[in-house]
């Protein structure tokens, strides 16, 4: 029986919610689903749990003999050892983060074949092709991309398909994977890691929710974070706040930063650079908050606020708390 | 020390960029050096100032993509190479690692190379594949994102932000390092670099010329060759503007109103 592979990202020892996205595309191709799990320890029972049902069959860990996949060459060639084990998988698929994309990349050039990434969605032609949806050019054009060849790699963008769960969990077998590293994956060593605090908020790929300050906040992002913390959202700015120190550089939305497809966004003293927007176009509603009528982003903006921060934030923030209330 | 630099030409970020019937990128009259791709030749011709040695930028695109590599030359890179081809057009990112590697294995073939830079992401395909394909095609560790880098002896250490986490990697040279716009501040050629770049060596290559570095990969360059198709592209209806209203003291009451209305809270 053909089955799909998933390649699932360890989040504090369960599998990361875009996993379990991934793993909800991969059951809508019509074939099994199996899972690879990219962790720098074995999966739980806990985590198998929560494979289990999202529907994967089997869960191949593959022995990392204390590298750490983290690599982008290490994970590769784990997940490799596991397409050469694995009885032929019609088709890999991973998680669209700068990890995804590079560990995608490796898996093509492996396996001979092509791989798409920040893809939106994918579903299996007629022919049993996949055809995976990619918006491009910071959200102008919209196209569809095959693999003509070999084993296709489709990575997709997080917050893009809807997790849910099956209706009837499985429970999974686990199958360890010996792998053979190269050189060049054994070459690289983490001398240091460090986890940003996440401040208790979502992470900012998955938030459903993003508020955004900019250069407007004026190195204050206190009414941001107060907002985002009323909102269950998670907090995010442009590349000029985060230049100047005001907020950490993970927090960045955009070209060079996070890309995010939230169902709302809420940028406040944002201009609506087109580094920025690339970042955030993908967002259902948008919603901007800026002193200048020309600012760029009111052109995109669902509802938009032509006033000052200091003022419509705490406005803002009081008239919700009154709302929720009343 | 000898540094290869990857650089890409593509559409400017501001223009109206478009893909053709084909699925090809549309090349226009203002195409520029990938701007990501400033920070990739900043950090190379800086290693080079720092430990001596030379840098080769090299570009794989049509006939006016040598502009990206003039601007390499006037930011300080030593020397070029042009690869220029039609059968390359509409290559995948496999089939351009493919072809790049074979680029550094023949300027490698005269003397060795220790490094390859590139930057972080081209800003028209914005994959970021690139680097990762191109470290796998010639078996060299690859340190990408790299917000600081730093070469010592035989040794590359590179400190990334990546996701969630703060991290510092380190591999022996040869290797493979990709460069955000963090990792420095692009340098700004004055009238003498621009004047001096001219007489600055550019090859051009096509692709017999890299068959004997290619081997077996000849076959999966260009649009026939690539792994990935485009099936079909549109451009998209724009964002209607929404509703702006202007704050005569109740801006937040309003902004509030609106997300509980429309049930987005
Ligand atoms: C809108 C769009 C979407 C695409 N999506 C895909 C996809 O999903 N899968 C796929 O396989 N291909 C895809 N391509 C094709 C891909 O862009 C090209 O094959 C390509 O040259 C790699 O470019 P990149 O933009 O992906 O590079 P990136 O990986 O984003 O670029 C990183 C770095 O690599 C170097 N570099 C990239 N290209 C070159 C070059 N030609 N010459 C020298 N250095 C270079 C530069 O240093 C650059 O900074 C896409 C192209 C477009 C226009
Ligand atoms: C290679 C490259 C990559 C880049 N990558 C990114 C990226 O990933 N992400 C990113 O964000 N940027 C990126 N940038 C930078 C980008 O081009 C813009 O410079 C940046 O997005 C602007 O940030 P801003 O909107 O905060 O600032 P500005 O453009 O200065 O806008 C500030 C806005 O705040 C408004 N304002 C001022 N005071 C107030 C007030 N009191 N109340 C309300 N509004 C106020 C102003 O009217 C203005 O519209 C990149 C640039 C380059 C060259």
């Amino acid at each position: 029986m053909t089955h799909s592979l998933v390649v699932v990202d360890d989040h504090a020892g369960l599998p990361s919610v875009p996993s379990t996205e991934v793993l909800t595309a991969a059951r809508g191709l019509g074939s099994a689903v199996d899972a690879v799990w990219l962790g720098a320890a074995a999966p739980g029972p806990e985590a198998l749990d929560v494979l289990g049902s999202y529907g994967a069959r089997t869960v191949y860990v593959p022995e990392l003999g204390g590298l750490t996949p983290d690599v982008a060459a290490v994970a590769a060639e784990a997940v490799l050892a596991v397409v050469g084990q694995a009885d032929g998988p019609d088709a890999v698929l991973l998680v669209s983060t700068f990890a995804g994309k590079e560990i995608a990349a490796r898996l093509a050039v492996g396996l001979g074949s092509g791989a798409v990434v920040d893809a939106v969605g994918v579903e299996r032609a007629d022919d049993g092709s996949l055809a995976a949806r990619k918006v491009v050019f910071a959200g102008t054009w919209e196209s569809v991309c095959t693999v003509t060849r070999g084993v296709p790699v489709v990575a997709l963008k997080p917050a893009s398909v809807e997790a849910r769960p099956v209706t009837e969990a499985v429970a999974p077998a686990v199958v360890d994977v010996p792998v053979a590293f190269s050189p060049a994956a054994r070459g690289v060593r983490v001398v240091e890691r460090t986890e940003h605090a996440g401040g208790g908020r979502v992470p900012l790929s998955e938030a459903k929710v993003v508020v955004a300050g900019g250069r407007g906040v004026e190195g204050d992002f206190s009414a941001v974070e107060e907002l985002a913390d009323l909102l269950g959202a998670a907090v995010g700015a442009t590349r000029v706040a985060t230049d100047e120190g005001w907020i950490g550089h993970h927090a960045q939305i955009g070209q060079t930063g996070v890309t995010i497809a939230p169902r709302v966004y809420i940028g406040v003293g944002v201009s609506g650079a087109v580094h920025h927007t690339a970042g955030m176009q993908a967002a259902e509603t948008i919603i901007a908050v800026n002193t200048d009528p020309e600012a760029p982003i009111f052109e995109m903006a669902d509802f938009g606020v032509v006033g000052d921060v200091t003022d419509v934030l705490p406005q803002a923030i009081a008239e919700l708390r009154r709302l929720r209330q009343g | 020390m000898r540094i290869v630099v990857c650089v890409k030409h593509v559409p400017d970020l501001q223009s109206e960029r478009a893909l053709d019937s084909r699925g090809f990128t549309v090349r226009g009259e203002d195409d520029v050096l990938n701007e990501l791709d400033e920070n990739a030749v900043e950090a190379a011709v800086s290693l080079a100032e720092e430990h001596g040695g030379e840098v080769v930028a090299v570009t794989m695109g049509p006939a006016d993509a040598v502009d990206a590599l003039r601007r390499a030359l006037q930011m300080g890179a030593h020397s070029a190479v042009h690869i220029d081809d039609d059968a390359l057009a509409g290559s995948d990112v496999v089939g351009t690692a493919r072809v790049l590697a074979a680029a550094v294995r023949a300027i490698g073939a005269e003397d060795p190379v220790d490094l390859v830079v590139t930057g972080m992401a081209a800003m028209d395909g914005l994959t970021s594949m690139l680097p990762a394909a191109l470290a796998a095609c010639l078996e060299l560790p690859q340190l990408t994102l790299a917000t600081r880098i730093d070469v010592t002896g035989g040794t590359l250490r590179v400190r990334r932000e990546i996701g969630e986490a703060v991290e510092t990697l380190e591999a022996p040279l040869p290797a493979l390092v990709s460069v955000t716009d963090q990792a420095n501040e692009p340098r700004y050629p004055n009238f003498r670099a621009i004047i001096g770049a001219k007489k600055k060596p550019v090859t051009r290559w096509t692709l017999a010329d890299l068959e004997p570095y290619l081997g077996a990969d000849v076959t999966v360059t260009g649009a026939a060759g690539a792994g990935t198709r485009i099936l079909r592209s549109a451009a998209r209806p724009g964002r209607q503007q929404g509703r702006i209203v202007t704050d005569s003291g109740d801006g937040g009451a309003q902004l509030a109103a609106y997300l509980v209305e429309n049930k987005l809270v």
